[in-house]
């Protein structure tokens, strides 16, 4: 069941969210769960596509915390998709990841960094790297599209090869701020 | 806490849900959930949460998806699902046929002073099966424990979730390993996987 299934009727999405999702196909990453983001769009809505991967939405990105690590317990690689607000509800379920060890794999969208139009996105914008780092979580980061696809190569490593836990934050500029007014 | 409600001893009650628990991997809720599940023995299959407070269930998800053809019991506690009840539509969203959430309800905090719980009011199994569980159940007596054993221990159709009412007795504390490295690596041992 984990192996990359050979005749996806799907094609990869164009750009930096497809070199994320044939990174993941490549490592044999069975379960995705997500907390929607407009920049995870397309690696969604492939990932939805491939019969070799289960997307998983959930209800709050804490949940996707005890998800990954259940997977892992399973025999599964998993990881977590959400953008930046999210990063703060997991700070006391990443004690899991801390207590029991294994692969812990996560791809943010920045928000409320970069010419974000909606204050209520700053906060977490800003805070979210210190938010991993509290949690004991290494933060990767990719601010140009061409910087994708090596900080998943690098992050699928730690996690999945080293057992480490992991963050790829991918930088609000990847995505355009958010119109809200046209 | 209406007198009528007839309220079962939680350790019976889970001492009978895993006494043929087979293959069955065990999830288990913090607090006294933990501590009755370790009361029925050890198990390499168990998974002791001491922490991570709304997780039960959702990681018992995980391992169920990984693990299609075995059974995963998640057995936790009122409050620890009140923090978590988003799951139950994550659940259902999935419908894995192998997972069953079993919650001991004894209607209050037990391990930080027995202040009560909101299930005083609010009612999980009706919010489970609001959530698209369709296998969502209200337990009172020792008999419908029998036939939950049975489901949870085997395949369904769907998912199941079981709200078992229990007492509201403070038991003796068994008190399983704190440590999750080693539950991580003898859970997946026992599933003929690397420990790392």
């Amino acid at each position: 069941m984990n192996a990359a299934h050979p005749h996806a009727l799907h094609a990869s999405p164009a750009g930096w969210p497809g070199d994320i999702f044939s990174a993941l196909k490549a490592a044999r990453v069975r379960q995705v769960a997500y907390v929607p983001d407009g920049g995870h769009a397309d690696l969604i809505r492939a990932v939805h596509a491939d019969p070799a991967m289960i997307g998983i939405p959930l209800t709050t990105e804490e949940e996707g915390i005890a998800l990954v690590s259940g997977a892992w317990l399973g025999g599964d690689r998993a990881c977590l998709l959400m953008q930046s607000s999210g990063v703060g509800n997991c700070i006391n379920m990443l004690s899991l990841v801390r207590n029991m060890g294994g692969p812990f794999l996560t791809f943010v969208t920045m928000r409320g960094e970069w010419g974000e139009f909606n204050p209520w996105q700053v906060p977490m914008g800003t805070s979210t790297p210190d938010a991993f780092r509290l949690m004991g979580v290494h933060v990767l980061r990719a601010d140009r599209p061409e910087e994708v696809g090596p900080a998943t190569a690098a992050g699928i490593r730690m996690a999945y090869e080293g057992g480490s836990a992991v963050a790829v934050l991918l930088a609000q500029q990847l995505i355009g701020a958010k119109v809200f007014v046209r | 806490m209406s007198q009528s409600v007839n309220r079962l001893d939680r350790r019976a009650v889970v001492a009978r849900l895993l006494k043929d628990r087979g293959e069955a991997i065990v999830v288990t809720g913090l607090g006294s959930p933990t501590y009755d599940v370790a009361a029925c023995g050890d198990h390499d299959r168990n998974v002791y949460l001491w922490g991570a407070m709304g997780g039960c269930a959702v990681m018992a998800l995980g391992i169920a998806l990984a693990r299609p053809e075995t059974p995963v019991i998640a057995v936790t506690g009122d409050g620890e699902m009140l923090m978590g009840v988003g799951s139950f539509a994550t659940i259902a969203m999935q419908a894995p046929k192998n997972l069953t959430v079993v919650i001991l309800d004894n209607g209050l905090y037990g391990e930080t002073g027995g202040q009560a719980s909101h299930t005083l009011v609010a009612d999980l199994a009706g919010i489970a099966g609001a959530s698209g569980i369709a296998d969502s159940r209200a337990i009172d007596a020792m008999g419908d424990v029998e036939g939950l054993a049975t489901r949870a221990t085997a395949l369904g159709n769907g998912p199941c979730v079981a709200v078992v009412r229990i007492g509201q007795a403070e038991l003796e504390r068994v008190l399983p390993t704190r440590d999750g490295h080693a539950v991580r690596a003898r859970v997946r041992q026992s599933l003929g996987l690397s420990i790392d």
